[in-house]
């Protein structure tokens, strides 16, 4: 076991390496000259010169990104070129709402997509599961921007049960910040939830023809029990792949979302950034959001190994 | 057994049993007018053949009927009580607790993720309210008491790390751990190699004369009903054909099924003559090996040989029988030389004289499973015409000749535009023969290719594969556990163990006298013997 965590958290280097190299080359090779934006409309060609030699542009390439790699290692994410704050503050400051709407998310996606999947799964074919994969094909097919501001109009403007935009921290008080990510955790978690409702369904459905269900019952086993202990546990495996592919849904998601509900988040911090071509912030972000998702997959990696015996790597 | 007069109290007594099928089915009830009973400390077997209602009855009696079936008509008195009339939480109560049952695949019956232990364990859970240590105890003393070796440790084994054996003794110290009144035993041993079923088999045995419990033991193999049952029920289509002692049904059936099915099981008689084939030589084997490397966490290399070096010649209207059980390497052997994997070392050669068609022209494989070598989505006849499209016949002609191998192996060529799901084991097993010889082959490797068949049924392919070999002048590598299908169709055997051949010869020499000790020990464990002698 020890020697299989090792080996996969070893596998994680060469992957953020590649990352790493193409988050470097696809902003550098972009087209856009950032000295030039910096300086402005009407500079001379010196003084955008001078800028490049201040940001290291006029270096070649290698020597830029070995230089670039040695501040990433040492934790030194750069300086943004236009707040000349470093991109670790700005990304911390920041951290805060997005990592609120990402958790809050996922707790309503997979609380609410367990459970009723699982149920859907356990009673195939009953109403409740048709309304249930009925609702998951609307809420799939809804684009995330659409639904925040439907959500926004019922819940907000018309019911007043939530703020329409903007974020409360935590340190305000628990209820009050539930209270302004509850809206758009629920619409960036809306397909998410249907995704893993819908994988954890499937599986669950598979798994009540297996055999060992049918031993379960000649025992004795309590049907609530045969369902969870049984068909769910064994369904445990696809419905973790998803949550884990999911993230990238869910980060993909938190930009739109930040922008449709104001929140100060990463999102925004990258989208402005991509709008002035603020290189070190875009790398940062890209590099953090690259490593959240590697990590988070190790960890399910990880989870197999535990949920099913057979796997051993 | 002391109190002798108890032995002829019922246990369960089904009464004038029928269980509805859904309407558009084949006939109105999946099982009709069936009435038997099982009393104390007696052993009755089910016996029929697929289709023949004898697991639909068990479900019944357990309540586990899919829910494809309405409500069952009669009467299960189960001591006295209506099952057919019980709450669903009585009949849960009485699942585990006053009936036990085992299945057919132990390999699947039990939950991959939990440990044998707590599966077993889960038993007195849902039935009694214990402490954990004293659950334990129990745990391991059933697993005592069914011959599970070191049980304190094996409770923490998973399923996938222990034997068929092993696993279908762990399902059966789970049904039996709280001393049900009724074992109910559905084809328990037909997944499992003939040497662990004579061990199960016995087990049951001993555990129902030391409990005075009763047995529904249901089986399609006359061969363990001689081993096992006090009485017989025998079911066709649904209904019961006859019951009676085991000796009366097995010395003088008195309904021409039964006659049948006892006719059908092939005995150990060579049904060939012992002189050696004298066809030109179509396959030369030479050191034949296969090796799988494992590779550990560390780096480190581990060398399993599925496969140990074998050698073999086969001729022109030869079969060579290859037996042995589960891991004996016999279907490592007969992939290699069909070449659907890559051996370690040696060779296959094919010689004679189509030297200049291609390898899959000359070889064709008729594989164990008939449900699933053929593809569901296409008609039988483009899956017949594929491989002879393949190399370039046309397809007017491909179709042309499918028409015609439809007819020889007994189906109607109109059948072509059929799809799989729409004949029986036996159909489709024809069918995949049939694809087989489209591309006019000269050797056959036929895999278990009757091993999923009903015995009757068994009977028809294996005279359909011998008046094909005639036909064509086919080699034929035969794959099979079963010796009694061997003893019906091959001239020579190789015996397989661990990998390696350990035993050859003509079917009579191997069997009246086998040089290897594990020969003797596969021989010794045919079901059925006990019954013939």
């Amino acid at each position: 076991m020890l020697a299989f965590l090792a080996k996969r958290m070893l596998a994680v280097i060469p992957v953020m390496a590649i990352v790493a190299v193409v988050v470097f080359l696809l902003l550098r090779l972009s087209p856009g000259d950032p000295a030039l934006v910096i300086a402005g409309d009407n500079a001379d060609p010196e003084a955008v010169q001078r800028i490049r030699v201040a940001l290291g542009l006029d270096q070649p390439l290698v020597t830029q990104f070995w230089v670039w790699l040695r501040h990433m290692l040492s934790g030194d994410l750069g300086t943004s070129i236009f707040s000349k704050l470093p991109v670790t503050d700005l990304i911390l400051q920041r951290a805060e709402p997005t990592l609120s709407l990402a958790l809050a998310t996922m707790v309503f996606a997979i609380g609410v997509a367990i459970p009723l999947g699982t149920i859907a799964g356990a009673t195939a074919g009953s109403w409740l599961d048709r309304s249930l994969m009925a609702v998951s094909v609307v809420g799939f097919s809804l684009p995330a921007f659409v639904l925040g501001y439907c959500m926004i109009y019922v819940f907000a403007l018309q019911l007043g049960w939530a703020p329409v935009q903007g974020f409360t921290s935590i340190s305000k008080g628990f209820l009050p910040f539930l209270h302004s990510i509850a809206l758009p955790a629920l619409t960036l978690g809306l397909a998410y939830m249907v995704l893993i409702a819908r994988i954890t369904r499937a599986s669950v459905l598979e798994m009540m023809g297996e055999d060992f269900i049918r031993t379960a019952r000649a025992k004795g086993v309590v049907e609530r029990l045969v369902v969870t202990h049984h068909a769910l546990r064994n369904a445990a495996i696809p419905i973790l792949t998803i949550i884990g592919i999911g993230v990238a849904l869910l980060i993909s998601g938190v930009v739109v979302i930040e922008t449709v509900f104001n929140i100060p988040g990463i999102g925004r911090l990258v989208v402005d950034a991509i709008l002035k071509r603020d290189y070190p912030v875009i790398q940062g972000v890209i590099l953090l959001f690259s490593a959240v998702y590697v990590l988070i997959n190790l960890a399910i990696d990880v989870g197999y190994a535990f949920l099913d015996p057979r796997v051993r790597y | 057994m002391t109190a002798a007069p108890l032995a002829n109290l019922p246990i369960v007594e089904i009464r004038d049993l029928a269980v509805p099928l859904p309407d558009g089915g084949d006939r109105r009830n999946a099982v009709d007018g069936v009435s038997f009973s099982v009393a104390e400390g007696e052993i009755v077997c089910v016996v029929g053949e697929s289709g023949s209602g004898k697991s639909i009855t068990a479900q019944a009696i357990m309540g586990l009927l899919p829910k494809i079936f309405v409500k069952p008509k009669g009467a299960i008195l189960f001591e006295g009580e209506d099952l057919l009339k019980a709450t669903p939480a009585r009949m849960r109560s009485l699942r585990g607790s006053g009936i036990g049952m085992i299945f057919q695949e132990p390999m699947t019956a039990l939950n991959p993720v939990h440990t044998v232990g707590a599966q077993i364990d889960e038993v007195l859970r849902a039935h009694l309210t214990l402490p954990a240590q004293e659950r334990f105890a129990r745990v391991v003393k059933a697993m005592e008491e069914v011959g599970l070796p070191d049980p304190e440790r094996m409770y923490y084994s998973f399923p996938h790390q222990l034997s068929g054996g092993q696993r279908q003794r762990v399902l059966i110290a789970a049904a039996l751990i709280l001393q049900p009144r009724l074992l109910i035993a559905d084809e328990p041993t037909t997944a499992l190699d003939v040497t662990t079923q004579k061990q199960i088999l016995q087990q049951i045995r001993d555990l129902q004369r030391s409990r005075g419990m009763g047995v529904l033991f249901i089986t399609h193999d006359i061969g363990v009903v001689a081993e096992i049952a006090d009485r017989v029920v025998v079911m066709k289509s649904g209904r019961m054909v006859e019951t009676g002692s085991v000796e009366r049904i097995l010395t003088a059936p008195e309904a021409d099924y039964t006659r049948m099915l006892i006719a059908a099981v092939p005995t150990l008689e060579a049904a060939r003559p012992a002189g050696p084939v004298h066809g030109p030589l179509a396959l030369s084997v030479k050191d034949i090996a296969k090796t799988y490397t494992i590779r550990s966490a560390f780096g480190g290399m581990r060398e399993i040989a599925a496969l140990k070096p074998t050698s073999l010649t086969l001729h022109r209207g030869e079969t060579i029988g290859v037996i042995g059980e589960s891991g004996s390497g016999k279907s490592t052997l007969a992939r290699c030389i069909t070449k659907l994997i890559e051996p370690s070392s040696g060779e296959a050669t094919l010689t004679g004289d189509g030297a200049q068609k291609p390898f899959r022209r000359r070889m064709q494989i008729v594989f164990q499973d008939p449900f699933r070598s053929l593809n569901p989505r296409r008609t039988v006849g483009q899956s017949i015409i594929e491989g002879p499209m393949n190399f370039g016949t046309t397809k007017a002609e491909a179709w042309e000749k499918a028409r015609e191998l439809m007819a020889l192996v007994g189906l109607d060529p109109a059948a072509l535009n059929r799809y799989p799901h729409q004949f029986s084991g036996g159909q489709r097993q024809r069918i995949s023969i049939a694809r087989a010889l489209a591309m006019e082959p000269e050797i056959l490797v036929a895999d278990e290719a009757v091993s999923a068949l009903d015995v009757s049924v068994q009977a028809q392919v294996l005279k359909l594969i011998d008046d094909v070999q005639k036909r064509f002048n086919l080699a034929i590598l035969f794959i099979t556990h079963d010796l009694r299908v061997a003893a019906q169709i091959c001239d020579r055997l190789l015996v397989m163990h661990r990998g390696e051949l350990v035993e050859q010869g003509s079917v009579r020499a191997v069997f009246s006298a086998p040089s290897h000790d594990y020969t003797r020990r596969l021989l010794d464990s045919i079901p059925g013997r006990r019954a013939a002698a």
